[in-house]
């Protein structure tokens, strides 16, 4: 017998996965998040989150680490992007490789031999805890940051650049007027690359001997004592706060591209 | 001054890329204010290279190019008065039409000289204000009769609309000269002969210089003032379209403009010409017995009784193409096209007539291939990227091989020819191609051909050096195809070079 199937039987698989992956989930944590250890309904958790210093402080330490971590990127990833794409160079696939390949290396093994090499450079690195966690996250997310912009870089066409020349744009302006402007796309998703992760990547910190609270050490220490309850509210919290970024980059882009379609 | 005439002049311009390729080459050309000039030719004749050239994409490996006298060769694009129309559009996707339009204005500066408060005379550049933008991004609208389409963007545009925002682009800043690269070439057939009209009239009321380049030779006929035809590299001719249609200078032109008959002829009296077995009176003179090219248009053939024309032959076949009848004739081992208002049965037989000034002679080109090569040690030559077998005996009269493979000449004399320069000529008759590409001496790709009359003239490049080999073989080959080349050791003519006698 031949199988058929038509496609709304081929996305079956999908939605499962999502279902169960995804929808479950996010349906245990507003549960949990809701809830008391008695499962009553209750605010409980949305107050000691907003209440407390300790998680708020930890919020804005999280988002300014991450913050920082993105504008490194984005100072390093544009530059880069910009010269691997445009410049004519055979061996650009051989550059960008090297840019890439650091990530077919076991992160904890990258972030040990780059400790290593912070030691030896600044003797004792737990001086430097912010410092080197932002060097951790920027090694680490770096290569986030390239891809999207190497992309839109190669798209770019090179007409545009030359109409714009021709129009009486110098090089500054050509890059001001045309190249900035037609790249945003690609430093939109770069940022939502590396921001969002960055935000909870506690791993990084821990091995380079940063102590301080981010988001997701900060939900590792709830569930690891158990606490269910403000352990999903902070991943809720967490949550719309990205929710609400992804909205505003969206939107942001949709505006660049000056098309009229609807926001999602 | 005659200079002062001329908007712009490319004199001696070459081109070279990295890669060794040179694609322009020995540009010389003078373009007067208000022209409408075209570059035509097949692509990959460098035409866009020089159109590049002149707009400041490129610069040019050697050679000046002049505007009004002042050499602007070495200029970034942005220094140059002079705007595009690019092939595919480049409107930038960001903005909307009304500043794609406004984009070279709002980059413009004009200079005002004013007196500061200690009495000196200051330069002031100034943006141009805001209602002065308006003002002009409004009337180039109108010129492209795209008006009240400001707040569009362009992405929603269909394909004639961005070009005619992309013209808009252009003539807002009021180049001096307007260099157009295919501009028409994404455009469908109606629409591209709607804006060839609507062009024409723009050049006409702007009043700016044009220098359009295209490989469509109907367009460039209709269109231009001055056609250039380029091929190779190099210009080929330059004249009024009529000029170019009329009086092709060479069978390249005669073949590339319009539909033509080209074949071998000899002159055989003072302006008598014989071709196709018969005898024509011509009005251009050459000497006697040179062997020339013949061209004549398909509509200069008249159509007679069997027994009144110069020639007659037999119809093979008849196509109605709307105005004319395309009608194709074989004369002996000849075909010749003709165009015709009246048709002609198939298979019935025709006279023919070709009056004196429609036949153009074309001093012949390639009569013969000439190399310079070297004698290997086995006695073979080496010339023009491949190694042939040859008759080295034939350097020195009376002479004969040993078995050991040196020369030994008519008086015993024992010679080592490793090494020895040769000249090496092959009439274009006897070459021949083949598609076993370890049959010949060498391989290399067809990059022209043209028909005439009862054989085709190919040239075939090799890859390496990219040497021509001209050749005339009856049989259909494509242009494009890889082949090998095979000359029968007799026919490979040596001679010794002067310098290696003298020595």
């Amino acid at each position: 017998m031949k199988l058929r199937f038509n496609r709304s039987q081929l996305c079956i698989p999908y939605a499962l996965f999502l279902i169960l992956f995804v929808i479950a989930p996010l349906i245990v944590i507003i549960y949990y998040a809701f809830t008391n250890g008695q499962g009553q309904f209750t605010f409980e958790n949305f107050i000691n989150f907003f209440s407390s210093t300790n998680t708020i402080g930890t919020l804005i330490y999280s988002l300014f680490l991450a913050a920082v971590t993105t504008v490194v990127c984005l100072i390093i990833a544009y530059p880069t992007a910009y010269i691997l794409a445009r410049s004519g160079f055979k061996k650009q696939h051989v550059l960008l490789m090297l840019f890439i390949l650091p990530m077919w290396i076991n992160f904890t093994l990258r972030i040990t031999a780059l400790k290593e090499v912070l030691a030896l450079i600044e003797g004792n690195i737990a001086r430097y805890t912010f410092l080197n966690s932002v060097i951790g996250m920027v090694y680490d997310f770096l290569p986030f940051m390239i891809l999207p912009l190497y992309t839109c870089f190669l798209k770019l066409d090179k007409n545009l650049m030359e109409a714009a020349s021709d129009l009486g744009a110098n090089r500054f302006m050509v890059f001001l007027r045309v190249t900035l402007p037609l790249s945003v796309p690609g430093i939109i998703s770069g940022i939502t690359m590396v921001l969002l992760p960055s935000m909870t990547n506690y791993v990084v910190l821990d091995m380079l001997y940063n102590s301080t609270y981010i988001m997701g050490s900060l939900i590792g220490s709830y569930f690891s004592a158990y606490d269910w309850n403000n352990g999903s509210m902070i991943s809720l919290v967490l949550l719309v706060i990205i929710f609400i970024i992804t909205l505003v980059t969206n939107r942001f882009t949709d505006k660049e591209e000056n098309s009229g379609r609807a926001v999602l | 001054m005659d200079a002062n005439e001329n908007i712009i002049e490319l004199i001696d311009v070459r081109k070279e890329f990295e890669d060794d390729t040179i694609a322009v080459d020995n540009f010389n050309l003078q373009v007067k204010k208000g022209e409408f000039v075209t570059f035509l030719g097949p692509s990959g004749c460098g035409k866009t290279t020089t159109l590049r050239m002149i707009a400041g994409f490129e610069l040019p490996s050697s050679g000046q190019i002049l505007l009004n006298g002042q050499d602007i060769s070495k200029l970034p694009p942005n220094k140059r008065p002079v705007n595009t129309v690019f092939q595919k559009y480049a409107l930038f996707p960001h903005l909307n039409v009304y500043e794609n339009i406004a984009f070279g204005l709002r980059l413009k500066r004009t200079e005002s000289t004013y007196v500061d408060k200690k009495g000196r005379t200051r330069i002031k550049k100034q943006k141009l204000d805001k209602s002065e933008i308006d003002r002009k991004v409004k009337k180039a609208l109108e010129i492209v009769d795209l008006e009240g389409f400001e707040k569009r963007s362009v992405t929603t545009l269909s394909g004639g609309q961005q070009q005619r925002i992309a013209i808009a682009r252009a003539i807002v800043n009021q180049p001096e000269i307007l260099l157009l690269d295919e501009p028409l070439g994404a455009l469908d057939l109606k629409m591209r002969k709607e804006m060839q009209i609507e062009l024409k009239k723009m050049h006409r009321r702007l009043g700016i210089t044009f220098i359009y380049v295209t490989h469509d030779q109907e367009e460039a006929l209709t269109m231009s003032d001055k056609v250039v035809v380029i091929n190779d590299g190099e210009i080929q001719q330059i004249g009024t379209p009529t000029e170019i249609y009329n009086e092709p200078v060479n069978t390249f032109v005669a073949d590339f403009i319009g539909e033509s008959n080209i074949f071998n002829g000899a002159v055989v009296g003072k302006l008598k010409v014989k071709f196709c077995g018969a005898t024509f009176d011509c009005l251009d003179d050459f000497e006697i017995n040179q062997l020339v090219d013949v061209v004549v248009r398909p509509e200069d053939i008249k159509i007679c009784e069997p027994s009144k024309g110069q020639l007659k032959g037999k119809v093979i076949s008849t196509v109605f193409k709307g105005v004319h009848y395309e009608i194709t004739v074989s004369v002996g081992k000849f075909e010749i096209v003709i165009q015709s208002t009246s048709s002609a049965e198939v298979g019935t037989t025709i006279g023919m007539k070709i009056a004196p000034d429609g036949i153009h002679l074309m001093r012949k080109v390639y009569t013969v291939n000439k190399y310079d090569g070297v004698i290997t040690k086995n006695n073979t030559v080496e010339f023009g990227d491949g190694e042939f077998d040859c008759d080295v005996t034939s350097l020195y009269k009376g002479s004969h091989l040993d078995e050991d493979g040196y020369l030994i000449t008519a008086n015993g004399e024992k010679l080592d020819l490793t090494g020895t320069e040769v000249t090496v000529e092959v009439d274009t008759h006897d070459i021949f191609m083949s598609d076993d590409k370890t049959a010949g001496g060498v391989t290399g790709n067809i990059i022209s051909m043209i028909y005439k009359g009862d054989h085709y003239r190919y040239i075939v490049r090799t890859e390496e050096n990219e040497e021509d080999y001209v050749l005339s073989c009856p049989d259909l080959w494509n242009t494009g195809d890889y082949v090998s080349l095979i000359i029968p050791r007799e026919k490979i003519k040596l001679t010794l070079k002067a310098t290696e006698e003298n020595n």
